[in-house]
């Protein structure tokens, strides 16, 4: 028998309070209700304080110094990468890797992994990625000629793991696809593609960018290889994120940026390279921003991220069904992606028969609900609805009923005037 | 924001004057906004005189993108690629600058004046124009 579920309040107004530009007013009369967190979430007081802090008392360059300035710059550095590795369950710190963010940390995957490749080799992608999960694979594809094969998606938004035996086979060197889609919501079935990525021995990546913020997540559970994220959608800073990887794939790579703390020696002629995680770590790291999210990391382990997300799925539900009240017969409303909260994170995307995202964006805007329009870096997926583009709302965990309640009562009055 | 959906903008965009294909076009040229994804197709037929003598439009796009649109297929009958390039700078400083509106027949673009305020926006009434400019060219 399974043991009762235990239901902890969440008190979202405590989260609330240590967020200051949830207090803001926009144009300068109306409160600000941010449903734009799939693109960048908020960040609260604690990690405000803490990259002032870094930068006020232990601003310094990392790992070559000997002062004391420098001693403590490179603590609160690696401090940071064994709070990356405790929120992704990594085995070892020196598999988290900071990057500038997860395009950054793709980036880097399709570069020094990518340079193990050969032509004729196949990487498996899907038609729900962001832009950062498919344009690096092309660049890739064109300069090594390789091949790029995608999974197809279901009617429901989710990636078609059906397709997986006939598109994986002993050419495919990768399967890369996105954790969380950033469009529907819906969480890949990553069981499946691992087990058909480890029949013919090729690896996997995980975008994890919209799953990170949603509380820990166990890498080695998942089994997979690499996985990549962005702290400004972790209430973090922006400007860093994190590539892990398992540390023996990780160490057979070659580095993909020269210069700095990634060399071992350097001779006129030729360099050798330093171990992993440096030898990805080229150049100055985003050293305040790492310690940031670091900080981001530490607020967000204090946080019941279980009743935080029963929360938000609460609060996600209330959207689909708004969504569905203000359907109607001269409105037809199309949610993309699930339309229930099951096996979903809550990112909501939707189109409007007659009403162009941007100008449904900008009308609640003036209701001081901030949302996202367009085809939010996954334009083959909305190609393939043909839609030009959705409007988007995604919520946090510091979102309340209130912000709900503008976003229907905003987007009624939008298309009472739009359609 | 109100003033951005005033009554004039909504009313230029139902108008949509000069929706459509244009069946005797000499030149079509599609741009597209890689920003939002919104896409503007202009058709033009060209007189002898590498005029204007007739406009269609096709456009995936907002309001404002539509309401553009639909001022050119009004107005472009006459005109070619240089004059529609001149209207476009005045259009683009009246936005960008808070130049005075275009003069003459083109002054159906200050309904456009509040757009200033948005700058995220300003490339939704341009958008159009990048397209007519395009096919009237050589």
């Amino acid at each position: 028998m399974n043991k009762p579920v235990r239901v902890v309040p969440f008190d979202v107004e405590a989260v609330r309070a240590q967020f200051p530009i949830l207090r803001t007013l926009l144009h300068g009369k109306v409160p600000l209700h941010y449903l734009d967190n799939a693109a960048t979430a908020q960040v609260p007081e604690a990690v405000l304080e803490a990259v002032r802090a870094h930068d006020a008392l232990r601003r310094a360059n990392v790992k070559r110094g000997v002062h004391a300035l420098a001693e403590a710059a490179t603590d609160a550095y690696e401090a940071a990468r064994r709070k990356v590795a405790q929120h992704l369950n990594a085995r070892e710190e020196r598999e988290i890797v900071f990057t500038s963010g997860t395009t950054g940390a793709i980036n880097l995957v399709a570069n020094a992994f990518g340079a193990t490749l050969k032509p004729g080799d196949e990487v498996v992608l899907s038609g729900l990625e962001h832009h950062s999960n498919l344009v690096p694979w092309q660049l890739l594809r064109d300069r090594a000629g390789i091949k790029l094969r995608f999974l197809g998606v279901t009617e429901e938004g989710r990636i078609d793991t059906g397709d997986l035996d006939e598109l994986v086979s002993e050419r495919c060197k990768l399967i890369a696809v996105t954790h969380v889609s950033n469009v529907t919501g819906a969480i890949t079935d990553v069981a499946a593609v691992v087990r058909a990525a480890r029949t013919v021995g090729a690896r996997v990546l995980l975008d994890g960018a919209q799953r990170a913020s949603h509380g820990p997540v166990d890498v080695q559970a998942l089994g997979v290889d690499f996985y990549a994220l962005s702290s400004h959608k972790m209430f973090g800073p922006t400007g860093v994120g994190a590539l892990w990887g398992r540390a023996e794939v990780l160490a057979s790579l070659p580095p993909f940026l020269g210069g700095g703390e990634m060399i071992r020696t350097v001779t006129l002629e030729k360099s050798t390279w330093a171990d992993i995680p440096a030898r990805f770590e080229a150049g100055t790291p985003p050293i305040t921003q790492a310690v940031g999210l670091g900080a981001a990391i530490d607020w967000q382990a204090g946080v019941d991220t279980a009743a935080a997300a029963v929360h938000t799925a609460h609060l996600a539900d209330r959207i689909l069904d708004g969504l569905r009240s203000l359907g109607g017969a001269n409105r037809r409303i199309r949610v993309i992606g699930p339309q229930t909260m099951e096996r979903r994170f809550p990112v909501i995307a939707f189109a409007v028969e007659g009403a162009h995202p941007h100008d449904i964006c900008q009308m609640l805007d003036g209701h001081g609900v901030a949302l996202r329009g367009g085809h939010h870096c996954a334009q083959p997926f909305h190609d393939s609805l043909g839609l030009a583009g959705t409007s988007r709302a995604s919520l946090a965990l510091y979102n309340n009923a209130g912000d709900v309640d503008a976003f229907l009562t905003g987007l009624d009055d939008a298309l009472t005037k739009l359609t | 924001m109100d003033t951005l959906y005033k009554t004039d903008v909504l009313r230029l965009a139902a108008q949509a004057t000069g929706a459509g294909k244009l069946a005797d076009a000499t030149k079509s040229v599609t741009v597209d906004n890689p920003l939002c994804g919104d896409r503007v197709t202009f058709d033009v037929h060209m007189g002898a005189n590498s005029k204007i003598v007739a406009v269609g439009h096709t456009v995936k796009g907002c309001v404002l993108c539509q309401a553009s649109a639909s001022v050119i297929g009004a107005h472009a009958a006459g005109e070619d690629a240089a004059s529609l390039e001149a209207v476009r700078e005045s259009l683009k400083a009246m936005l960008k600058q808070g130049a005075p509106a275009p003069a003459g027949a083109w002054a159906t673009l200050g309904t456009f004046a509040p757009v200033a305020g948005h700058k995220s926006r300003h490339e939704c009434v341009l958008l159009p124009f990048e397209a007519v400019i395009q096919a009237a060219g050589k």
